[in-house]
């Protein structure tokens, strides 16, 4: 005897199309002034990306890992959090610091070199960034499970890559999730690539690969979790599938893995070259598909954009990132700095260390 | 006062400080309905309840990662890794966050949580159960390590390190699990971090050990004593951070020493203590300080494990050589 004992779908959300036309029976209620926060939020993680950019090309700040292209992802992810909602990122999500209140200085520190970047302000409340990609899977579920074991109404949400779905910490989460029904959203932020690795297989029997699964979704199905894929690009299709899913899980119904589909349209960082391994044409492909210039026609159409508006957006975007420079580049960190934080008092060890720098 | 062995003595440090505070939970594999492998958390479920003697799936890495995030909300986990052996899976988020948080956002975000498990050889186990991995932990910065050698030691230094701010890993000698008794008093005590301990007081050689080897390393003292040389014994207790202050003084007293332990030789703990004994005591030393201490090879299936193992014999030898030298 033989027959199917379950059966899987995978649901993909697109609210707004890539010529800004809106699926009216998607698209969230949210109010004028929080459509156009949202394009704010966007431009500026942009502009802060350029100019990071150009900060690492200059030697003002170390190797840094590009955001271009990945906006809709985090600033819809973010937007759709409560207060009391606990962040966790990897390294690419800059504009969720800025979303949680963390100033542009901290994170031209950070990437500038200094621990101190890191040390974010109270409330703010996010995990610094996370360089293991996968590991911080387990910390979000780990906070989703110190919520419900001290009975507090909140939600984590942990942004992975898709390199990061193939990492040991990621599944390790996600079973932890389903067995303790963890107020937990798991959003994969699919560019597709993990440096030269792409995310889909091209050899028909041999690797070169991240995964031969046909989704990142479907990762959920293992765990039974909920799961589902998303339209990366289009910033209301994220928010709408986040806020549901975090909704979800604050009123104790479970975990849901969301797959966010978008493309990597810059380097991995800084110190990478994608011209020795990728297609020319493909980019080309996803450049016309990026979230900003999609989302920019959906506000235009709703009368919420125009070229003074633009002006406007981009020209408080530039302010906002060349004050945190200035800050950030005041910033010294003291030389014994690296001694004191090891452990909440200094061991004998690094006492002796400590001096013996200081001589 | 109670007379309780070692790992009745952990099951009543746990005990104690989970009545005493609700944020001290407990997490691992088989450790609430069934009360661990070794039963060092019997019948803490039933007395606290699921929510804080958690049962986990198999996956160290998930045990320990999570672990991590909860300390840094007010909870203070102690995770129960099944045997030394099974540690490895979670030395990433032990090595990559649990050590490194406090550092990362300088002070902002810590990680006051207890990693314990059974650790070493000599109880006839299958492989992967008799592995002492001390040194790993103790060459990363931000990590404690703590072993005790006996029951009273082992419920102060527990619960020392559940109510330290910094993530403390707490190795328990299983092979003397059940082989000592100890008076053990019922209240909540503290065996401070970072103090050794001179166990037997001599004037002719210093022997420092630490955790099972503590119990070959007094035998062999004994032994030793009957031909006339006195031999004092450190209990290190604390390998990271290291009472040095104790260890030099009875080397610099006696003048010899030979370090015990189990794990290979090679930058095991006894290579630092040896550097730092060459460092501040070379004209006080009367002899090279010898190691006595599993070979570097892989801990051998049981029927090699005595001859891989230290004991008073091996011991004994190593202190004549340094007594004639």
């Amino acid at each position: 005897m033989q027959k199917d004992i379950a059966k899987f779908t995978v649901k993909y959300v697109q609210v707004v199309d890539e010529k800004g036309n809106v699926d009216k029976k998607l698209e969230p209620k949210l109010s004028d002034k929080e459509l156009r926060d949202l394009y704010k939020w966007m431009v500026l993680e942009r502009t802060f990306d350029n100019t990071a950019l150009s900060l690492q090309r200059e030697g003002r700040i170390g190797t840094y890992a590009q955001s271009l292209g990945e906006e809709a992802v985090h600033v819809g992810s973010v937007f759709a959090t409560s207060a009391e909602d606990w962040i966790f990122p990897d390294y690419r999500e800059h504009v969720a610091f800025l979303m949680r209140g963390v100033p542009v200085r901290n994170l031209l520190m950070h990437w500038g070199g200094s621990e101190d970047g890191m040390n974010l302000p109270d409330k703010s409340n996010m995990f610094p960034v996370c360089i293991p990609v996968g590991t911080q899977t387990l910390h979000g579920v780990g906070v989703a499970l110190a919520a419900k074991i001290k009975k507090k109404k909140l939600a984590t949400l942990t942004f992975v890559g898709d390199a990061s779905t193939s990492t040991g910490d990621f599944h390790e989460g996600l079973n932890f999730a389903g067995t303790f029904m963890a107020p937990a959203v798991i959003v994969i932020r699919n560019n597709h690539w993990a440096i030269s690795v792409p995310r889909t297989c091209h050899d028909a029997e041999w690797g070169g690969c991240q995964t031969r699964a046909e989704t990142l979704a479907q990762k959920g199905i293992g765990y039974g979790i909920d799961y589902v894929q998303v339209d990366g690009n289009d910033v209301l299709a994220v928010y709408s599938v986040v806020k549901k899913a975090l909704d979800r899980a604050r009123a104790d119904k479970g975990p849901t893995l969301i797959e966010c589909v978008t493309y990597r349209l810059g380097p991995h960082t800084t110190a990478d070259d994608p011209t020795r391994y990728q297609d020319p044409k493909v980019l080309k492909a996803w450049l016309e598909k990026e979230p900003l210039r999609r989302f920019q026609l959906y506000l235009q159409k709703k009368k919420l954009w125009d070229g003074k508006f633009e002006a406007a957006v981009r020209a408080e975007a530039t302010k906002i990132v060349a004050q945190g420079i200035v800050e950030a580049e005041q910033h010294k960190p003291k030389q014994t700095d690296m001694f004191d934080h090891v452990y909440a008092k200094l061991s004998p060890n690094l006492e002796e260390q400590r001096k013996e720098w200081q001589d | 006062m109670a007379r309780l062995t070692i790992v009745e003595a952990v099951r009543d440090a746990l005990d104690v400080e989970m009545g005493r505070d609700s944020s001290v939970i407990v997490l691992g594999e088989d450790v609430g309905v069934d009360g661990g492998v070794f039963r060092a958390t019997d019948g803490l479920q039933k007395k606290y309840g699921k929510y804080r003697v958690i049962d986990t799936p198999l996956a160290e890495s998930g045990i320990v990662g999570t672990s991590i995030a909860m300390a840094t909300q007010g909870l203070k986990p102690v995770c129960e890794i099944q045997f030394d052996g099974f540690t490895y899976p979670a030395f990433d988020q032990m090595f990559s966050h649990a050590a490194r948080l406090r550092n990362r956002t300088r002070g902002k975000l810590t990680v006051p949580m207890v990693l314990r498990f059974p650790y070493g050889g000599g109880i006839r186990a299958l492989e992967h159960h008799n592995e002492s991995p001390e040194s790993y932990f103790i060459h990363t910065a931000g990590l404690k390590v703590v072993i005790p050698s006996n029951p009273y030691d082992t419920k102060g230094l527990l619960i020392a390190a559940i109510r330290d701010p910094d993530p403390v890993v707490f190795m328990e000698p299983k092979r003397v699990y059940r082989a000592i008794r100890d008076e053990v008093p019922e209240n909540a005590y503290v065996v401070e971090i970072g103090k050794a301990n001179v166990v037997r007081e001599g004037v002719d050689v210093t022997l420092i050990s630490w955790g099972a080897m503590m119990r070959e390393t007094l035998k062999a003292a004994d032994a030793l004593a009957t031909k006339g040389i006195k031999a004092e014994v450190v209990d290190v207790r604390t390998l990271s951070p290291c009472d040095y202050e104790t260890i030099l003084a009875s080397v610099q007293k006696t003048g010899r020493c030979v370090v015990v332990h189990e794990a290979p030789r090679t930058l095991g703990f006894g290579a630092e203590l040896v550097a730092r004994i060459q460092e501040k005591l070379l004209l006080f030393l009367k002899a090279p300080v010898l190691r006595v201490t599993g070979y570097d090879t892989p801990f051998p299936y049981f029927k090699l494990e005595d001859a891989y193992l230290p004991n008073p014999e091996k011991i004994s030898k190593a202190v004549e050589q340094v007594m004639k030298f």
